[in-house]
């Protein structure tokens, strides 16, 4: 007696359920948006910016918000902070997206082999233990310290301050993933552990690196803001916005827009990332329905 | 007799988010009287399990009646509120969940556990109410309570917290309990103690019983009445004895026909005359440190058997016997501590890479849960031609060849090779299992469970599937199973193993038929119908 079984209609797939369930999110359609106008800032900076980041009026400082010319007032030396802000959510964006790509790079790879081949993990989890015992800003301003006072530098002080955490992500997700079935019956092909970690465990890994990647950005966001408020990272004349708020710091009381502008922004970079990355790690989980 | 729980022609269904309902029930009658047993049989989708849900009023998520009636003791609770049903659930319906494992929180004692229900329900507090939390569990058939119930969760087996289950279901006195697949988690052995225990009880009480059960023998075995339900209606319903012999709907009688049996006749081929081994296992042993203590368990004690050309070799157990470490050990996946697996002659522990690739290839798994085993993130495709990539054989095309050669063996449409698993049900994805099994031919297939997972017809389907390569193909079978009916039916050698020594071993008929074990003979006595 055989029964066929009719073959399912094609469904909308995994990749339509993870969409359809991130719409569903306000919040996250609103991080989406928020993250949209982030970037094309950024990008456009060039050309939305009414001046050059660096360009100095020494006949208009200090003019308030809402000045002809001046949308965001302008600086101790004249500068427009609104163009400031342009280019410096600009350089924000370069440290936060190296950072986390060097987390990523070099943590993923890390990780899975941790997770996979137990001599490895006896180095690199006794390492990770090692620098998370240390706190996060800590490490960054020591490895900024040595890496020199520049984007790049903040970049990399910043991204391999991360891989700690990222490291422990991926681990997880490997020693998960490799008591899975699936894995086990690739093993039973004899296939090699750089193979199944490629073809099996980092595809189903892959929607924790990014969710992990979401939150690593805000952090090197802050984290470029508070070392180039500190000097440790980019240097005046370049826009920064952690510069702004340092320059700003010494006329608080006379010019506040100066130093308020820059801080929204980075508030809201921190926001569109949160948001996003709440919204795609709920719409990751699996089983996300509602 | 009045009817104690009455489902009148109950409609339910599940709201998504854009408010658009997808009817599960389509006018579901069921009534229970007072002191009847009535089981309620069915495959997974086929609305047993919704149906009990609300006659509890705990309908999940969006889940809603939208016709009919639930009716318990003459009250209409179709509109009830919340706290309605909370008088009623617990106090006078009993609830006996499906899995012990999760149903205790892990962070308080047992006998508070219980004493918590009579509480609850006002029935009795502090001292009074822990006292009767040991008689309840002493009733239950927990030996030493008055200690046992200090003690936590995870200081119980599975069977001793599902006892512990039936004494909080029953601490109230309820008219009715519950029971959603009771047992189903647990040991064949294990099984039969706990519903005999179960059937004292409620015989003793006067309770009546609701048995949700995926298991029709089981059923007819437990209940005074069954009802069976597809796809969201009740097809038939009768007295016991009827349904099994005589029954009158179409799906009932596929069900009955699927259901395999002890005696029910074998349909595995013929074994060949010369038989010639391609596995063999010799004096294994497989020991495990216990965690925090010097003290070492073996897994796997002194197990030898062979697999010849061909057939199917079966080993059976329980929870714990040993079968599914080593079939890993089998598989490559783990090493043995002592002994030898040897496959056509090669020992793949103590071989050259070359030798080991050449055993891999003769010899491939199909694992139990069918939507664990393949890769969510691949095609069809891509999962079945995995072993020839691994193994680099032939090149793209002869291997997209194979592939649409492999689905037709295991018939699945050829359309299947671009789907991914989560457009596949449990049956097919099992079918995709044993066609990427089957991909590099090798001589022999490692079943861990294969079936065990499956409805009854889907698992009746494959167990023809996998009798039938075997017929075409001449691969042999190592069958691992719990299921001594299943092995009745397939294998042509069973080995028993018990707390990881074999208890018995020999030809199937010998074994099932004429056991010398008693070990063998309680199993086969625990299951359902079959003593």
């Amino acid at each position: 007696m055989t029964v066929t079984e009719t073959v399912a209609p094609p469904g909308r797939g995994e990749r339509g359920r993870v969409l359809a369930a991130f719409l569903r999110s306000r919040s996250g359609v609103a991080g989406a948006v928020l993250l949209a106008v982030v970037v094309l800032a950024a990008l456009l900076a060039p050309v939305l910016a009414p001046y050059s980041p660096g360009a100095v009026h020494f006949e208009t400082p200090f003019q308030l918000p809402r000045t002809v010319g001046f949308p965001l007032g302008t600086d101790d030396l004249g500068r427009d902070v609104l163009s400031r802000i342009l280019f410096g959510a600009r350089a924000s964006l370069q440290v936060g997206l190296l950072a986390v790509a060097l987390a990523v790079l070099v943590g993923t790879p890390l990780g899975l082999a941790a997770g996979w081949w137990r001599a490895a993990d006896v180095v690199v989890s006794r390492l990770t233990d090692l620098t998370l015992a240390f706190p996060f800003l800590i490490i960054a301003v020591g490895l900024a310290a040595i890496s020199g006072a520049s984007l790049a530098g903040a970049a990399v002080a910043l991204g391999v301050a991360q891989v700690p955490t990222m490291i422990r992500v991926v681990r997880a997700e490997t020693l998960r993933l490799r008591e899975r079935e699936f894995v086990l019956a690739a093993r039973a092909m004899d296939a090699s552990g750089p193979r199944v970690l490629l073809t099996h465990v980092l595809p189903n890994a892959a929607s924790s690196v990014i969710v992990q990647a979401t939150v690593i950005m805000p952090v090197a966001v802050i984290g470029e803001a508070l070392l180039s408020f500190l000097g440790l990272g980019i240097q005046p004349p370049d826009p920064s916005l952690g510069i702004m708020l340092s320059d700003a710091q010494q006329y608080l009381y006379r010019a506040p827009w100066a130093a308020v502008f820059p801080g929204v922004a980075i508030v809201l970079i921190c926001l569109a990332f949160n948001l996003v990355g709440d919204a795609l790690r709920d719409a990751l989980a699996p089983g996300a329905r509602r | 007799m009045s009817a104690l729980l009455e489902l009148r022609g109950l409609r339910v269904g599940y709201a998504d988010e854009r408010g658009a309902v997808t009817e599960v029930l389509h006018g579901v009658d069921l009534t229970v009287d007072r002191g009847e047993k009535v089981a309620v049989v069915g495959g997974s989708g086929s609305g047993k399990s919704t149906a009990a849900a609300a006659a509890l009023g705990l309908l999940p998520g969006g889940g809603r009646v939208t016709g009919g009636q639930v009716r318990y003791d003459g009250e209409d609770l179709t509109a009830a509120g919340e706290a309605r049903w909370r008088a009623l659930r617990g106090a006078r319906i009993g609830l006996v969940p499906q899995d012990p494992m999760s149903n205790l929180n892990p962070v308080h004692r047992v006998g508070a556990q219980i004493a918590e229900a009579l509480t609850a329900h006002g029935l009795a507090r502090g001292r009074a109410a822990r006292d009767r939390a040991v008689e309840l569990m002493a009733e239950a058939g927990i030996p030493d309570p008055a200690r046992r119930s200090r003690q936590y969760p995870h200081e119980f087996s599975g069977g001793m917290r599902q006892r512990v289950l039936i004494a909080m279901a029953l601490a109230a006195e309820p008219d009715l309990l519950l029971a959603d697949e009771p047992t189903s988690a647990l040991d064949v052995t294990v099984q039969r103690r706990i519903l005999d225990h179960l059937a004292g009880l409620t015989e003793a009480r006067g309770t009546a019983m609701l048995l949700i059960t995926h298991d029709l023998a089981l059923a007819a075995e437990r209940a005074d009445r069954v009802v069976v339900m597809h796809e969201g209606r009740v097809v038939e319903t009768g007295p016991a004895g009827r349904i099994l012999t005589a029954p009158a709907d179409d799906y009932t009688r596929r069900l009955v026909a699927a259901a395999p049996a002890i005696g029910g006749g074998t349909r595995a081929a013929p074994a060949p005359a010369a038989p010639e081994p391609v596995l063999v296992v010799d004096g294994l042993v497989r020991e495990f440190r216990v965690r925090g203590s010097r003290e070492r368990v073996r897994a796997v004690d002194d197990v030898s058997f062979t697999v010849d050309a061909g057939t199917t070799t079966a080993l059976v157990g329980e929870s714990g016997s040993g079968k599914t470490t080593t079939a890993r050990i089998v598989l490559g996946l783990d090493r043995p501590t002592a002994g030898t697996v040897r496959v056509g002659g090669t020992d793949p522990f103590r071989s050259s890479r070359r030798e080991r690739a050449a055993v891999r290839r003769a010899m491939q798994p199909v694992f139990q849960d069918p939507y664990g085993s393949l890769d969510p993130t691949s095609s069809v495709a891509r999962i079945v031609d995995e072993p020839l990539r691994v193994l680099r054989v032939g090149d793209a095309a002869s291997r997209r060849e194979r592939v649409t050669e492999l689905l037709d063996a295991v018939a699945l449409p050829a359309a299947t090779a671009s789907r991914r698993p989560d457009e596949l049900s449990g049956g097919q994805r099992q079918r995709v299992a044993i066609a990427r099994a089957l991909a590099a031919r090798p001589g022999l297939v490692v079943c861990d469970e294969a079936v065990s997972a499956l409805d009854v017809l889907v698992q009746d389907q494959i167990l023809e599937l996998l009798t039938g390569l075997q017929r075409d193909l001449g691969v042999s079978l190592l069958f691992i199973t719990h299921d001594l009916a299943v092995v009745g039916q397939v294998a042509h050698r069973v080995v028993v193993l018990r707390a990881g020594r074999v208890a018995e071993q020999g030809p199937v008929d010998q074994v099932v038929g004429a056991p010398a074990a008693d070990y063998t003979r309680e199993l086969l006595a625990a299951i359902p119908g079959g003593g």
